[in-house]
């Protein structure tokens, strides 16, 4: 059987794992529209096709960090004061992203809209690339004492294996976010997020092999995980190929969803490395914190449990049914929102 | 300063600009959903203009409240590392339950509310808005008990040093919860209906768009006379449960340092001299602070003197007075600014109901222009006086707000995190206001023709309306 606070860690993945596949893709748009999009006609395409989707996406993070803190105060604790500088700049690149999308659109001037696409491009990017940077430290280790304080300094965040995955995760959000502009805009748009898309694989592919040969040599999760982390790197592998494969025959729902695997699979990966612990301590592997010494009490995760269990069922259910709603591609010649 | 003083600095700052926007949210939803009843109940095209006039501001607003609240969520971690790990146990409930019962909900249907008034029937369009305003709703309470936790801490037990949970529905039954949320959430409706009353009177000096602006006051107008009366009798409510529970934010409040005479008159303004502990000029309303405090007329109120020795005795030495000056003119604030929108409120219902709105006064529609100000004024105080005033402590008895920042952040760290985000809300404040305004001079025949010049349905014009009927 499984314990509360496994389950309780499994929830915390799940939610991150949610979290990447979906606000990765709107990440994902919010930079190409930029890149792709040469008209103000077509950033508005692009900008459209997440606009009911991407608060909606971003509670994922939410809820995984209210979920942290109910579960694991002490991860909770720990790891948002240890980031504290880090996450200021992700805060201040979300609210930017978000008051662009609903600012945009509201004057008809150039510099206007300008200004707001820019602060979108930036809000797009620096989230996914400071998160990356943040998952690959907890990989590595931080200097964590006997307090449970982190106290790190500028070069235990900012290293090459960090900024290296702070990048990976980076293009894999913009590859993930082209891939679904390709199931939701049509004709030229369309083309070239097609082609952007099956062009950067290539340095993606680059950066997930030296990612991955770092964290072999540089951290201990092979060591503690060894096998199944080989198994979800050969998976990762395979719907890499895949997602090559039918991004070239333009089998574009296909190609989403194996970018969407790859996703995931980093990011199951990167728990599985982790479980039991949550934190690692550079300094002594006794001072780690672990699904036990970071956790809430078991009444409190019971209660936690009826109350999550009984309500994701129908959190699921209208965010499904709201893709539903929305799964018609966004013209160009329509009545846009934004 | 040092990182305590930055912390808090950083987080009254924030908490309070996110709760400018966060009434309007909540007021603002529900008078839309109102008006799309009408509008689908009645089949009267002018509702659904006034659904969309007003829900182009509702929109503008709920993306500064969004972005300004996933601050909030983090700031916990962030700067009061202790605090989140002693009470998190606890506290962290509601917060997660929030973000999965509220935030998705809100989140996911406004964005079907806006792009889909011609994807769906108009019945489910309706459901959308009633369950974003739902939603609102959900998440005040949630948070709210999160809050009144703090206030009045119950269902728990310290173990190894940290607040463990134990009774959850006594954390959601808290008596404090029931006073605060709707005394909260009504304070909200009260702050969406004075806005729209507010822009509708502007409009109506300017003579623009006269029926849409009169049949948007009326409705605005009894909603404000409703909920600024269930304000107050709620914060009366609210009051008498401070006694109880919190007598030092009480005997704070009314500036009051010794143990009151039997029955205990009102204070109605003082000169407060914190050094000396003593007020030099009192103007009093006998009576009045026995029936606020126990509703009726005799019973003496605890002074702060008193509590101070009875709180060294049992929390060991220090000072347990709140800020005086500060809990006392906050509440006054907020009382004066709640009795003059009820007066407002009367005055505009009067004239309403006698369709004398054309003819009403010019004083009068420009005291509700001005009057937009006063539930900002009424919020933004009587969250002083609740935060202020319970403190030194961040949650009542049992942690001092001191004693709750984050050990590993340093002050450079915090004064960089206050200096930005500052910036970022100026930033964010001009801009709202500009488009505010803008969206408000346009009015609401602005919308109308862009609806002509385009076709309506954001994500399919040609394909089958899968949804509509
Ligand atoms: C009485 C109501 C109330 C109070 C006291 C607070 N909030 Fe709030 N919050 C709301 C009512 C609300 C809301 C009405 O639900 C908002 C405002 C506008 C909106 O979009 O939702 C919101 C938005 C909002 C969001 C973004 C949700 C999203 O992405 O959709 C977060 C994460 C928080 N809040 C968190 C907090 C925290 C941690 C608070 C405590 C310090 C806090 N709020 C005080
Ligand atoms: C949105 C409305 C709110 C406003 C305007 C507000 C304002 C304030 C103010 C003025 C203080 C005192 C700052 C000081 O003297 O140190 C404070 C403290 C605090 N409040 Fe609130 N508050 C609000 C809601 C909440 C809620 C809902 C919670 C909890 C869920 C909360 C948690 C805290 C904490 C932890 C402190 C102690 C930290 C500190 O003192 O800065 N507040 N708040
Ligand atoms: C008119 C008479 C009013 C009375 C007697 C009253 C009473 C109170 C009291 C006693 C508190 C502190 C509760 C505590 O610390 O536990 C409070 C807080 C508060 N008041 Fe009022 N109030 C009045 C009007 C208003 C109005 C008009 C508004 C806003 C439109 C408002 C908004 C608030 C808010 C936001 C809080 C903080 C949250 C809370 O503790 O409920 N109040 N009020």
């Amino acid at each position: 059987m499984l314990s509360l606070n496994e389950l309780w860690f499994i929830l915390v993945a799940v939610l991150f794992v949610g979290f990447f596949f979906l606000e990765g893709f709107d990440f994902g748009v919010g930079m190409s529209a930029s890149l792709l999009g040469k008209t103000d006609g077509q950033r508005r395409v692009l900008i459209n096709s997440i606009g009911p989707f991407w608060d909606a996406n971003e509670v994922w993070l939410l809820t995984a960090g209210g979920a942290m803190f109910a579960a694991f105060p002490n991860w909770y604790a720990t790891l948002f004061s240890g980031f504290n500088t880090p996450l200021v700049v992700l805060l201040l690149a979300l609210i930017g992203r978000g008051v662009a999308f609903e600012f945009r659109g509201k004057v008809d001037s150039r510099r206007w809209k300008k200004t707001w696409d820019g602060v979108i491009f930036m809000g797009s990017l620096l989230p996914p690339f400071l998160l990356g940077v943040v998952f690959a430290c907890l990989l590595k280790g931080l200097p964590i004492d006997g307090q449970m304080e982190m106290r790190a300094g500028l070069f235990d965040i900012v290293n090459v294996y960090s900024v290296i995955g702070g990048v990976t995760v980076t293009v894999l959000c913009l590859v993930h976010g082209l891939m679904f502009t390709t199931l939701r805009t049509t004709g030229d748009l369309q083309d070239r997020a097609r082609a952007l898309g099956g062009r950067l694989l290539i340095p993606l592919a680059g950066l997930l092999a030296v990612f991955g040969a770092m964290t072999y040599a540089m951290t201990d999760v092979f060591q503690v995980r060894g096998a199944i982390l080989t198994v979800m790197a050969v998976a990762g592998v395979a719907a890499f190929i895949l997602a090559g494969a039918f991004n070239a025959k333009k089998k574009d729902g296909w190609a989403f969803g194996m970018t969407g695997a790859v996703t995931a699979l980093a990011i199951v990966s990167v728990f599985t490395g982790l479980f039991p612990r949550v934190m690692i301590s550079s300094i002594d592997s006794a001072f780690n914190l672990t699904i036990h010494n970071a956790a809430s009490g078991s009444y409190s995760l019971t209660v936690m449990t009826y109350v999550a269990l009984g309500l994701l069922p129908f959190v699921l259910g209208y965010q499904i049914w709201s893709y539903f709603v929305f799964h018609k591609r966004v013209h160009e010649k329509q009545h846009l929102e934004y | 300063m040092d990182v305590v003083m930055l912390s808090r600095l950083q987080f009254t700052a924030t908490t309070i600009f996110h709760f400018i926007f966060v009434p309007i949210s909540i007021g603002l939803a529900l008078m839309i959903a109102i008006m799309e009843t009408m509008y689908v109940v009645k089949g009267q095209e002018e509702y659904k203009r006034m659904a969309k006039f007003w829900g182009k501001l509702f929109l503008i607003n709920f993306a500064v409240g969004v972005v300004t609240g996933i601050l909030q969520e983090f700031q916990f971690g962030m700067n009061w590392s202790n605090y989140s790990r002693f009470v998190g146990d606890v506290f962290g409930a509601p917060l997660a339950i929030e973000a999965l019962l509220a935030f998705f909900m809100e989140s996911t249907f406004i964005g079907l509310w806006i792009f889909g008034w011609e994807r769906l029937s108009k019945k489910v369009h309706l459901a959308c808005i009633w369950l974003v305003s739902i939603g609102t709703t959900l998440s005040a309470f949630w948070i709210l008990a999160a809050n009144s936790f703090m206030q009045r801490p119950v269902g728990f037990a310290v173990n190894n040093g940290r607040a463990e949970m134990n009774d959850f529905l006594a954390l959601i039954t808290n008596g404090q919860l029931w006073w605060e949320f709707p005394h909260t959430v009504f304070g909200a409706f009260l702050t969406g209906s004075f806005l729209v009353a507010g822009i509708s009177a502007w409009k109506l000096l300017k003579r623009q768009d006269v029926s849409f602006f009169k049949k948007s006051f009326q409705l605005a107008i009894v909603i404000a006379l409703i909920s600024s009366v269930a304000v107050a009798l709620f914060g009366h409510q609210q009051a008498q449960y401070l006694v109880g529970t919190q007598p030092m934010k009480m005997a704070a409040s009314e500036g009051l340092w010794e143990t009151s005479s039997d029955p205990a008159p009102w204070t109605v303004t003082a000169f407060i001299d914190p050094v000396k502990q003593q007020n030099t000029m009192e103007i009093k309303v006998p009576y009045l602070l026995s029936y606020l405090s126990y509703s009726k007329f005799s019973g003496s109120v605890p002074g702060m003197k008193n509590l101070q020795a009875e709180y060294e005795q049992k929390y060991g030495p220090g000072n347990y007075i709140p800020p005086v000056r500060t809990t006392f003119w906050s509440f006054r604030i907020m009382v004066a600014a709640g009795s003059i929108m009820i007066l407002l409120g009367l005055y505009g219902c009067h004239l309403a109901a006698r369709n004398k709105l054309e003819q009403a006064g010019k004083w009068f529609l420009h005291a509700m222009v001005w009057g937009i100000s006063m539930p900002f004024i009424a919020n933004t105080s009587g969250w002083i006086m609740t935060e202020i005033g319970r403190q030194p402590w961040a949650v009542f008895g049992l942690m001092r707000t001191e004693d709750g920042v984050s050990p590993s952040v340093s002050a450079g760290q915090v004064l960089f995190s206050l200096i930005s985000f500052t910036a970022a809300y100026t930033v964010l404040a001009i801009v709202m206001a500009y488009l505010f305004i803008r969206v408000i001079k346009k009015g609401p025949n602005a919308i109308d023709h862009a609806e002509i010049a385009h076709a309506d349905d954001p994500f399919d014009r040609e394909g089958q309306h899968a949804f509509s009927k």
